[in-house]
C-alpha cells in the first residue's frame, strides 16, 4: 500500500505493513539497586522516526543504548531486523549477549550517533568515515573513500576531509559523526541526544542534517530534548517517565493534546 | 648574475646569524677541541679503533633489541593493569612494582650470577639447544634490560591505555568492531601516541643503563673505554670520548624519535 513515486512528504507516514526494523518488548534494566527501565516496549517500522522524550533520569538514553547492547538489558526482548538478540547470564549473573558474532553483526547495521560525538581523534574525518566500512564490513578502500567523500559533502564537510576532529567545532564534529554512521548504510539510525553537548548556535546545522535524513524516509530512533524538532520530524513520539512509557502517539497528539498530567507538565516546563 | 646574487644572499644571511655571542661560543668550542686534540694523548686511538666499533655496535643493538622487546612486553602489561580482570591485573602490577622497586644492577646480577649459576647444575640444560646461549653473558644482559624496560613502560602504557576516552572505545563497539579490532585500530594507536613523548625519554634512559652489562663481562662501548684506561693509564681521554659518543647517540635518538612524534596527529583527545 506504499505510495510509489510520490515526492517525499515532509513527514513520511510509515505503513503498518512496513517491516519492523526494531522491536523492543518488556525491557527491564537494573544498575544494581537502581531500576532504570521497568518494562518498556517500542517498535520502529521501516521509514518511521521514533522520538523518545522525557526528563533526565527517565531512562531514555538507557533504552536507546539497550537496542545495540551498549547497555545489556536485564530482561526483555530486543529484535533488530526481525532477529532477536540472544542473551545469557555470565559468571557474575549479569545478562550479556550470548553470541558475540551476532551482536557485532547486528551493531554493524545500526548507525549510532552519540551526545559527545566520539569521533576517533587519531584519524582524520575521511579515515573516521571509512574505518567501519573497510575494517568491519570489508568494503574495498577506494570504494569506501569515494562513498565517504559523498557523505562528507552531504553533511557539508567536503573540505574538511583531511582534518582531525580536534580542529573542528562541535557542530562539525557531530555532522561528521552522522556521516560516519551513514557510511555503514545502516538499517536504523540511533541518535542519543545528538545536540545536547552543542553550543546553542551550532544546534541548527546538526538538526538540519538529521531533519533531511528523516524527510528521506530513513528509519531513526532519536532521543532528544529538542521538542520543536521532535514535533517536526517524528512520526511517533514516546514519552518516558521513571522507566515506563507514560504516553505515546503521533506528535500532534503528544504535543497538541497530551492526556497524561505528567506529560502536560513536562511540555509546559520545557516549552 | 644569478650565482652572484645567491652568494650575496648566503653571505648576508651568514652575517646576520654570526652575532657576537655566537662567535664567542664558536671560538670557545673550537679552542676546547683543539686543546683536547693537541694537549691530550690520542695515539692509542688506531690501536683500539676496531674494538671500539665492535663495542659501539653491541651497545646499539642491545639498546634497540631491549627497547623493542621491552615495549612489546609493556603493551600487555599495561593493558592487563588498565582493563584486565583481577587475576591478570594483579600479577602485572606486581611485576611492574618489583622491577621499578629494585636497582637494575641487582636484577642483572641476580639473573647472571643467580640464574646463570643454577643452569649448569642440570645436565638436561647443558644438553639442550639453549646451552650455547645460556653459557654466554649477553643473554642475561638482554633479559635484564628487557624486563626492566618492560616494567617501567608497562606502567607508562597503563596510564596511556586508561587515558584514551571511553566514548571512542564505545563508538568502536557500537559499530560492531570486535574487541581485538578495537584494540588494534583504536585503543593501541591512541595509547601509543599518548605514550610516545615519555617513551622517547625512557629510551634515552635505557641507553644510559646499557653500560651495566659491562659488569657481567659483556664488552660494550663502556667496557672498551675501561679497557683503554687500564692498559694505557690514561684517565680523561677515553672517558671524554665515551661521553661524546653517548651524547651523539642521544642526540640522534632524540632527533629520530622527535621526527616520529612530529608526524602523529596532535591534540589527541
Amino acid at each position: 500500500m506504499i505510495a510509489q513515486g510520490t515526492a517525499p512528504a515532509l513527514k513520511y507516514t510509515a505503513q503498518n505493513d512496513a517491516a519492523e526494523a526494531i522491536h523492543v518488548e518488556n525491557l527491564h534494566k537494573r544498575f544494581g539497586e537502581l531500576h532504570v527501565l521497568k518494562g518498556v516496549s517500542l517498535s520502529a517500522r521501516d521509514g518511521e522516526v521514533i522520538a523518545i522524550i522525557g526528563g533526565s533520569g527517565s531512562g531514555k538514553s538507557t533504552l536507546l543504548r539497550c537496542i545495540n547492547c551498549l547497555e545489556n538489558p536485564t530482561s526483555g526482548i530486543v529484535r533488530v531486523n526481525g532477529e532477536e538478540i540472544r542473551m545469557k547470564a555470565d559468571s557474575h549473573g549479569h545478562t550479556v549477549p550470548a553470541d558475540r558474532k551476532q551482536i557485532e553483526r547486528i551493531r554493524s547495521k545500526l548507525g549510532m550517533v552519540f551526545q559527545n560525538f566520539n569521533l576517533w581523534s587519531h584519524m582524520t574525518l575521511i579515515e573516521n568515515v571509512i574505518e567501519v566500512p573497510v575494517h568491519v564490513l570489508g568494503v574495498k578502500r577506494d570504494v569506501a573513500i569515494a562513498e565517504a567523500e559523498k557523505l562528507l559533502a552531504r553533511v557539508g564537510l567536503a573540505e574538511k576531509r583531511d582534518v582531525y576532529p580536534a580542529y573542528l567545532s562541535g557542530g562539525q564534529q557531530q555532522r561528521a559523526a552522522i556521516a560516519r554512521a551513514l557510511a555503514i548504510n545502516p538499517r536504523v539510525m540511533l541518535f542519543d541526544e545528538p545536540t545536547s553537548a552543542l553550543d546553542p548556535e551550532l544546534i541548527g546545522e546538526v538538526l538540519k542534517v538529521i531533519g533531511d535524513l528523516a524527510r528521506e524516509g530513513r528509519t531513526m530512533v532519536l532521543v532528544t530534548h529538542e521538542m520543536k524538532f521532535a514535533r517536526e520530524v517524528a512520526t511517533h513520539v514516546v514519552y518516558l517517565y521513571n522507566g515506563l512509557v507514560e504516553e505515546e502517539g503521533p506528535p500532534e497528539q503528544i504535543f497538541g493534546a497530551p492526556k497524561s498530567e505528567r506529560l502536560k507538565q513536562f511540555i509546559r516546563n520545557i516549552g | 648574475m644569478a650565482v652572484e646574487t645567491t652568494i650575496v644572499n648566503v653571505a648576508a644571511r651568514a652575517s646576520l646569524w654570526l652575532q657576537p655571542h655566537r662567535i664567542v661560543l664558536i671560538v670557545t668550542g673550537l679552542a676546547l677541541v683543539f686543546a683536547a686534540a693537541f694537549f691530550m694523548r690520542w695515539d692509542w686511538l688506531p690501536q683500539y679503533y676496531e674494538m671500539a666499533l665492535v663495542g659501539l655496535w653491541r651497545t646499539l643493538w642491545i639498546l634497540v633489541v631491549t627497547c623493542t622487546l621491552g615495549f612489546l612486553l609493556a603493551v600487555p602489561l599495561g593493558l592487563a593493569q588498565a582493563a584486565g580482570p583481577f587475576w591478570l591485573a594483579a600479577p602485572a602490577k606486581a611485576f611492574c612494582t618489583i622491577i621499578r622497586g629494585t636497582p637494575l644492577l641487582l636484577q642483572l646480577w641476580l639473573l647472571y650470577y643467580g640464574l646463570g649459576s643454577l643452569f649448569p647444575q642440570y645436565p638436561w640444560v647443558r644438553e639442550s639447544w639453549m646451552w650455547p646461549y645460556l653459557r654466554q653473558a649477553w643473554p642475561y644482559g638482554v633479559l635484564a634490560l628487557t624486563l626492566s624496560f618492560a616494567g617501567y613502560e608497562g606502567e607508562v602504557m597503563r596510564g596511556a591505555f586508561a587515558g584514551v576516552p571511553k566514548g571512542q572505545l564505545e563508538a568502536a563497539r557500537a559499530f560492531g568492531m570486535s574487541r581485538w579490532k578495537t584494540l588494534r585500530r583504536i585503543w593501541l594507536p591512541q595509547a601509543f601516541y599518548r605514550a610516545l613523548p615519555t617513551l622517547t625519554g625512557e629510551t634515552v634512559l635505557q641507553l644510559k643503563s646499557t653500560p651495566l652489562v659491562a659488569t657481567i663481562s659483556v664488552i660494550d662501548i663502556f667496557a672498551v673505554s675501561s679497557k683503554v684506561r687500564q692498559s694505557t693509564f690514561l684517565t680523561y681521554e677515553p672517558l671524554l670520548l665515551l661521553a661524546l659518543i653517548y651524547m651523539a647517540i642521544t642526540g640522534i635518538l632524540v632527533f629520530a624519535l622527535g621526527k616520529i612524534e612530529a608526524r602523529i596527529p596532535n591534540k589527541i583527545g
